[in-house]
């Protein structure tokens, strides 16, 4: 498995220890590493010699005193660059047009267009409070006119529609009339997928943009790709003027240097990622995170915020209440925290963004699935309210009875019992730290379940 | 006939002219093809003898002699013919174009044209030929550590003065290439007492898996076999009406619930209408899955095991079909869905774009799972069987590799 990046210049910053700056020979090494790492996360290799250039740039001369270590100074720099690389912050989609604004989506075979386009109409029309036209062009792949309309019904915006028989551009022109009548604020066009070196292919994409003077044209990639993501977007950006990229499937554990790729080749902004396939799964792209999951520092702020995002927020203010008012954390409250854990998508996706759990190995992590949490859930089930309230009470007899109620053995209950101890432990351990410092915890909680601290940890067997 | 449907637009494509061996007729063509399967593993067998299913060893790129990587033009040596191909109906390409377009499809590859600036340039034999040579690698996704080994073993021997110039090191690393994936060019036999033989399609979404269901039905009804095909994809929109659309191109029958149904239920109604009626080859479609989503990998052990309760073999091959376009991310699907319903075989796509399929390298060291075929467009007939020695050829640049 990949290296994160610090780990993989522990040892060349051994040697830059006690040096006074940062100099071309003194950091060679490191940017070696440097370069080995952006490659194994998939960044293509013009663009990893670009970055390495402008980060000598940056480190060289630099002070090392200053800062704690000349390693942390140098990877410091590294993360900082690509953050700059990666663009600002969150770009919102531009619909200042004469409405309709029109949205035309591009992008190779099965990148997500047809999804992020179910996606962006319910972003536009839940958010945005706009009303949402969509219209698929792609004549070619089975299904692919049906597959929008599905997914149209199921966001409930308009559905402009086409069929296999008809040319993709008198599909554009039509549907831009329908948007026109139906006042849409926006028209989102879909389109099939297409290699950009099919001549023909692009030249009707070509066609497409010039019948629909798109407001965005955005190019959707696979956040999966490899080095061609760099063939691809740049032969896109030559055909079409780009106006954003849009990143999918970043809910899998790639690297995603394909997104740096892009951003570079295109000099184009990264307005959203694809974090699911469901409608809701489309999430704002922050740079910084992003940059440092490509080095392989994980996404524990990321997390945090989508743990903040989905949680019970009624419930969560009640427990962080009771916690600081130095009450007891129970096992009504461990229950909540566990059906929440499943609710925001499962401790699988929680897994992939924390770094530390990542390197677990995968016995362990495929251990700590969602069946787990239920069944401990299901074990809390079985208390009764006054257990819950006062777990001392469950001795012997009413563990066994408990086990049995749960279709559990008394082994399981007590190691609930264990975990939820540990947890308790924790909770009393806060203190006015909020909600966020409750999530903090329980994120910390995550990082710490190879030893057990966390619940669904000491299930692993 | 075939309903009509679109096809791309493909500038490229000439037909083909027909050879003696692609009119056989239909019929003869179909009572041949039982013994297909068979036949064209004996044909496909590596002059080495060896289709071993461990992980190729870089040690066996190192030839005793350097003359033996002595370059021979491409016409001389064609790849041993896959019959399959030769007996398709006339429509379908003969497999001497077929290796033809490989390298057409695949010369444009960066990988391709970085080699070939490389060696247009008359390089020394020094360090950093060998430092581009592994960059060349590295661009083409083969992966840091694959990359790492095959030009560390071309370093030993130009240490030991190997060879003479740069065209030598380039016909070795054809070598080192070609000996790497050829024990996983090993195409998909299916022993005929599984009736019907059931193939498993799993893999990350977007790959292909709908679309290579479709050639392969395509395929393997052209043999002659009875072929269903299970919509197990209850989750995406339109999943269904996809492979039903592929049903209706290829005739065949198409088992289907409702969307939102369960998968394993609705391969397991099919399986039991495919037996109930004596096909002979069941594909099944699944939804396409990260492979970190433990819940939906723990459903693909649920159709295993609700699947053995007709036939213990069942699925007799599980097929992962990898993006071609994918980074090293693919190690880790290959890793997780192995563990998670046990691969085996893969089915690479996308290959007529620019990306290069390098990481096949990778995943051939990693793994040694046999890659079974690979989609080289969007259409019936873009199915090949994998062929080690074409897939290397199409990377390397014609005037020295082959
Ligand atoms: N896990 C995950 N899956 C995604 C995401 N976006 C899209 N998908 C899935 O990827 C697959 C392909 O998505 P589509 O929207 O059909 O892709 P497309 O680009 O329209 O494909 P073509 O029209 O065939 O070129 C589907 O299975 C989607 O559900 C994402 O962000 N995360
Ligand atoms: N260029 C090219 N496109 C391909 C190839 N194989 C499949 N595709 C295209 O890739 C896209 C996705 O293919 P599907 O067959 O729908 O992929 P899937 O794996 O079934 O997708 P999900 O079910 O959504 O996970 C479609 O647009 C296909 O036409 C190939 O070999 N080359
Ligand atoms: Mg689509
Ligand atoms: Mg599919």
């Amino acid at each position: 498995m990949f290296e994160s990046l610090s780990q993989r210049l522990s040892s060349t910053i051994e040697r830059l220890r006690g040096r006074a700056r940062l100099t071309e020979e003194n950091i060679r090494e490191s940017l070696r590493e440097v370069r080995i790492a952006l490659l194994e996360a998939d960044v293509a290799l013009p663009v990893v010699q670009a970055l390495i250039e402008r980060i000598k740039v940056r480190a060289v001369g630099q002070d090392v005193l200053k800062s704690l270590t000349p390693g942390q100074a140098l990877v410091r720099v590294v993360r900082d660059e690509m953050t700059a690389v990666m663009g600002t912050v969150n770009t919102d989609l531009n619909l200042a047009a004469q409405p309709p604004a029109v949205v035309l989506m591009a992008g190779l075979q099965g990148a997500g267009k047809t999804t992020t386009t179910a996606k962006l109409a319910r972003f536009l029309k839940e958010r945005k409070k706009k009303k949402v036209m969509v219209v698929s062009c792609d004549v070619y792949r089975p299904a692919a006119i049906e597959q929008l309309r599905v997914l149209a019904e199921q966001v409930e915006v308009l559905f402009h529609p086409s069929s296999g028989e008809q040319d993709p551009v008198a599909i554009a022109r039509s549907a831009l009339d329908a948007a026109k009548k139906n006042f849409a604020d926006v028209l989102l066009v879909d389109t099939a997928g297409r290699l950009h070196v099919d001549a023909a292919m692009m030249a009707e994409i070509k066609a497409l943009h010039a019948a629909l003077n798109p407001i965005e044209t955005l190019f959707v990639v696979d956040a999966m790709t490899g080095q061609d993501a760099a063939n691809t977007a740049k032969a896109f950006a030559e055909a079409l003027p780009l106006s954003g990229v849009i990143l999918t499937k970043t809910d899998g554990d790639a690297r995603g240097g394909a997104a740096l790729s892009v951003r570079y080749i295109t000099g184009r902004p990264i307005k959203f990622i694809g974090a699911g396939e469901k409608t809701e799964a489309l999430e704002p792209f922050h740079p910084d995170r992003l940059a440092q999951r490509i080095l392989g520092m994980g996404d524990v702020l990321s997390l945090v915020e989508q743990v903040e995002q989905k949680v019970d927020q009624e419930k969560a203010q009640k427990l962080a209440d009771k916690v600081m008012k130095g009450k007891r954390f129970d096992l009504n409250d461990m229950r909540d925290q566990l059906q929440q854990m499943v609710s925001m998508g499962g401790i699988g996706s929680l897994i992939d963004k924390l770094p530390s759990v990542n390197s677990l190995p995968e016995h362990v992590k495929a251990k700590a699935n969602d069946k787990e949490v239920l069944r401990m859930v299901a074990i809390i089930n079985s208390m009764t309210k006054k257990e819950r309230r006062h777990p001392d009470l469950l001795n012997g007899s009413r563990k066994a009875r408990v086990a049995r109620g749960s279709g559990t053995q008394p082994a399981d209950v007590n190691r609930l019992l264990k975990q939820y101890t540990q947890m308790e432990k924790m909770m009393s351990k806060l203190a006015g730290g909020g909600i966020k410092g409750l999530m903090r915890t329980m994120s910390n909680a995550m990082k710490g379940m190879g030893g057990g601290g966390f619940p669904g940890g000491g299930t692993m067997r | 006939m075939f309903k009509f449907w679109k096809k791309k637009p493909k500038p490229e494509e000439t037909p083909v002219p027909a050879t003696l061996a692609t009119q056989t007729s239909l019929a003869e063509a179909l009572s041949a093809a039982a013994d297909n399967a068979q036949l064209s593993e004996i044909a496909t067998l590596p002059e080495a003898g060896a289709v071993a299913s461990a992980p190729a060893e870089f040690a066996a790129v190192e030839p005793a002699a350097p003359a033996a990587v002595e370059p021979v033009p491409a016409a001389v040596t064609p790849p041993p013919l896959p019959p399959l191909e030769e007996e398709t109906p006339p429509a379908a390409e003969t497999s001497a174009p077929a290796r033809r377009s490989w390298r057409e499809r695949l010369s444009g590859s960066a990988f391709a044209r970085s080699l070939g600036t490389l060696f247009s340039r008359k390089p020394k034999l020094d360090e950093d030929l060998l430092e581009e040579l592994e960059t060349a690698l590295i661009t083409a996704d083969v992966g840091i550590s694959a990359s790492t080994e095959l030009v560390e073993s071309l370093r030993k021997r130009l240490n030991r003065r190997e060879f003479a110039d740069a065209d030598q090191l380039l016909a070795a690393l054809r070598q080192a290439l070609i000996a790497l994936v050829q024990p996983i060019a090993q195409p998909l036999v299916m022993a005929t007492q599984h009736k019907p033989f059931v193939v498993l399609m799993v893999g990350v979404n977007g790959v292909g898996k709908t679309t290579t269901i479709g050639k392969l039905a395509r395929r393997y009804q052209q043999q002659g076999l009875d072929v269903m095909l299970a919509a197990g994809d209850t989750f995406r929109a339109a999943a269904v009406e996809q492979l039903k659309t592929w049903g209706e191109r290829n005739r065949v029958p198409v088992v289907s619930q409702g969307s939102g149904s369960d998968a394993a239920s609705v391969i397991f109604d099919a399986l039991q209408s495919a037996r109930s009626k004596n096909l002979d080859l069941l594909i099944a479609d699944t939804a396409g899955r990260l492979h970190t989503q433990t819940g939906l990998m723990d459903e693909l052990g649920k159709i295993r095991r609700v699947l053995g309760k007709i036939d213990a073999g069942a699925p007799h091959e599980v097929l992962l079909v990898i993006d071609g376009t994918t980074g090293q991310n693919a190690i880790n699907q290959v890793r997780q869905f192995r563990a998670a319903i046990g691969v085996t075989g893969l089915v690479v796509t996308k290959l007529d774009g620019t990306a290069k399929g390098g990481v096949i390298f990778a995943l051939a060291k990693e793994f040694g799972l046999p890659v079974r075929f690979v989609g080289l467009g969007e259409s019936l007939d873009d199915l090949r069987e994998f062929d080690a020695t074409a897939f290397v050829d199409g990377l390397l640049p014609g005037a020295i590799g082959a």
